[in-house]
């Protein structure tokens, strides 16, 4: 066949490389970890607006998922970061784009912004998969329905679907390599900037896939022994 | 006539037939219980060789099942088998359900076959519902479909796997009727079932199985009234009111 | 106040037609490749099904962005000299979702209950006659909308073609965007044609699966 190439896997550990890939692996852990804080908060808020008894409040909560799932994450990020700043006005705007690091805050926010659509849709499922039975039960011991929700729905939806949220906390990770588009230094970034210097970027990927694997082997371990602690006896489990 | 000879069957440890010993001629009713995981509808399986055995022989009208040439394509348009869920078409209506074997294995023209459906459907009952799909109709019409498409190639055998276990108590009877119409006109039948009521009015021979092996066999007479074995005895009493 | 869309809007238009070459593209060979997929996963031939299911694994714990970096990088290196952006982002989207495809043709293939198939061989069908007016027909009406789901899905992934420069429909905007630097009307013209087609294509797949539901094949 005859290559005209000659592989240098070197390039995955030889300083300064090895030095960037273990930053961007830091940064992909930051703003994975952080946009998944903020998904789950905004997630479950959202997805329980969707289950009340007003009219209006559903409908923020069904067009808030809608608008998030039908736009690919791509098109987000670079709303929130191009045109996001322009919304404060020109003055406002310019200097908005002067902070250090806004593509890093903005990818946290997009990537946060755009899972909680997908948790709320979780969180419809965990409680339509509740019948409608054991909410009358809740709701004949003199409950009023918020706290019925606090204490028990809430709480039981979210162990009911703690396997797709494994799933979403893995997709988190993967989106967070779209953050490369804006500047974020993170692993997809790091391993097109070792190609971009040594022209070995097939080691370099090769690499980085490595790293997802591992990383996303890890979290589905961690999510599997959470869910060991908080699984409800007699349901089926994965 | 079939004959089953030393039918044993096993999965790696477990042994799901052992030793299944039967001739079943021409125009006998045979009625199979006993508990779930007893082997019996395995056995029927076996019988137009849905599912393979390890040991012994089972012979069709003097056809080995064992044998390697045999077509058991060819064998199971002797053989009808209506099933517990009854395994409608969902996507066709019943008169496709009933018409798709004979016009695309037996050949017949879309007349000849339509015809044939309608006549069955009105020995069955309900020929009114010919353009329906299964999900209209209830689970006792839908089974009266299926044993009319099991009918419709004219088999000389005709199985039935717990065909009312599925049923709500109302729509059993429907059902039943038709089988002891069937049995009565002289179809070879060989039924699982639960429904005594059945056994005792048309069945030849009734054989009690429990893990996998037939524990004792009589007619109905012989059967209900002095039954040897102490499983036997105890099965009875549990589904007997 | 969509000024900067108008005027530039046959250059959008042509990135968008980009968009959907490579929307129909991926689609092809990944559905097609996804219903092999889906059979070796299904397989009990263990040199069929350890492969692919390695593949499968791989491929989904991977970001499609590196995949997409992975075959440019691999694909000059294969074909001995450089290659069209085109045709690396389709093998990338083809390679990729593939294995989403795969997925949902293996559950169609095992939502077929055993004793359906059983139902028709009792009738005297063979193997490819059940297979031609039984299996593939139902699977195929209970796979439709979730077909029609990771199609919209695929549709969204095409924008990060993105990366290696080709000139889809988010990039030329981008391109825009720098010379006239009328971010939110230029971003939220991508956003809303993304948000039409797609939402309407949710519609759809929403439709279907009404409509198998009360057929009662689904």
């Amino acid at each position: 066949m005859g290559f005209a190439y000659d592989f240098d896997w070197g390039v995955l550990w030889r300083q300064p490389y090895g030095m960037w890939l273990l930053q961007g692996i830091w940064l992909t852990l930051k703003i994975g970890f952080l946009g998944w804080i903020i998904a789950l908060f905004l997630g479950i808020l959202i997805g329980t607006l969707r289950v009340t008894p007003w009219r209006w409040l559903r409908f923020v909560s069904t067009a808030y998922t809608e608008v998030f799932r039908n736009v690919p994450f791509l098109v987000q990020l670079f709303f929130w970061y191009y045109a996001g700043p322009m919304i404060f006005g020109e003055n406002l705007g310019r200097q908005i784009n002067q902070i250090v690091g806004l593509n890093y805050y903005m990818a946290i926010f997009a990537l946060g912004m755009y899972t909680a659509s997908r948790v709320a849709e979780h969180m419809r499922a965990g409680f339509a998969s509740i019948s409608r039975d054991q909410y009358q039960a809740v709701l004949s011991t003199g409950m009023t329905h918020s706290q019925m929700y606090r204490y028990v729905i809430i709480p039981y939806a979210l162990r009911i679907i703690l396997p797709p949220l494994t799933t979403e906390f893995l997709t988190i990770f993967k989106n967070s390599s779209i953050a490369m588009t804006i500047g974020v230094a993170e692993i997809t970034f790091m391993s097109y900037r070792i190609d971009a210097e040594t022209f070995h970027g097939l080691e370099a990927t090769t690499g980085a896939m490595f790293i997802y694997l591992v990383l996303g082997l890890t979290v589905v371990r961690v999510m599997g022994i959470i869910e060991s602690k908080f699984k409800i006896p007699g349901m089926i489990g994965r | 006539m079939i004959e089953i000879n030393n039918i044993s069957k096993w999965f790696g440890d477990f042994r799901v037939l052992t030793d299944i010993n039967e001739v079943i001629d021409r125009g006998k009713t045979v009625v199979i219980c006993g508990p779930s995981g007893s082997g019996k509808s395995t056995l029927l399986r076996c019988v137009n060789g849905l599912e393979p055995y390890q040991e012994g022989e089972i012979i069709v009208d003097g056809i080995s099942l064992s044998d390697p040439q045999t077509n058991l394509y060819k064998l199971r348009q002797k053989i009808g088998m209506v099933f517990q869920r009854f395994e409608l078409y969902p996507h066709m209506p019943v008169l496709r359900n009933i018409t798709l074997a004979p016009m695309k294995v037996l050949k017949k023209s879309r007349q000849e076959a339509e015809k044939k459906a309608m006549a069955l459907l009105e020995r069955v009952g309900i020929p009114e519902k010919a353009g329906e799909y299964p999900a209209n109709l209830s689970g006792g019409q839908q089974q009266r479909v299926a044993i009319a498409r099991s009918l419709a190639m004219e088999p000389d055998y005709m199985m039935f796997d717990e065909p009312t276990s599925a049923l709500d108590p109302e729509m059993i009877n429907e059902v039943l009727e038709v089988m002891i119409d069937l049995s009565k006109e002289g179809m070879t039948m060989i039924v699982v079932t639960h429904e005594m009521g059945f056994a005792r009015e048309v069945a030849d021979e009734i054989i009690f199985m429990d893990e996998g092996r037939i524990i004792e066999r009589g007619t109905d007479e012989e059967f209900f009234k002095n039954p040897k074995s102490k499983r036997t005895k105890a099965f009875l009493s549990q589904i007997l009111v | 106040m969509f000024d900067a869309v108008a005027r530039n809007l046959p250059f959008l238009i042509g990135g968008f037609g980009v968009t959907l070459q490579l929307t129909f593209c991926a689609l092809g060979g990944g559905i097609a490749l996804g219903m092999l997929v889906g059979l070796g996963r299904i397989s009990r031939k263990a040199w069929v099904y350890q492969p692919v299911t390695v593949y499968v694994n791989l491929i989904r714990n991977v970001p499609l962005i590196l995949v997409i970096f992975w075959f440019y990088f691999v694909m000059p290196i294969i074909a001995g000299r450089p290659l069209n952006p085109f045709l690396s982002a389709v093998i990338s989207f083809i390679i990729f979702e593939a294995t989403y495809f795969g997925e949902i043709f293996r559950a169609g293939y095992q939502s077929i209950s055993k004793d359906l198939v059983n139902a028709a061989y009792s009738t005297g069908l063979t193997y490819s006659q059940t297979a031609r007016y039984i299996l593939i027909p139902i699977a195929f009406r209970r796979m439709l909308p979730s077909l029609i789901t990771q199609s919209i899905v695929t549709f969204q992934d095409t924008s990060l073609a993105f990366v290696i420069g080709l000139q889809e429909f988010v990039r030329r905007t981008s391109i825009v965007d720098n010379l006239e630097v009328r971010s939110i009307q230029l971003f939220s013209f991508v956003a809303i044609v993304f948000f039409i087609f797609c939402f309407i294509g949710s519609k759809i797949s929403r439709h279907f699966e009404e409509k198998g539901r009360k057929t009662g094949v689904l």
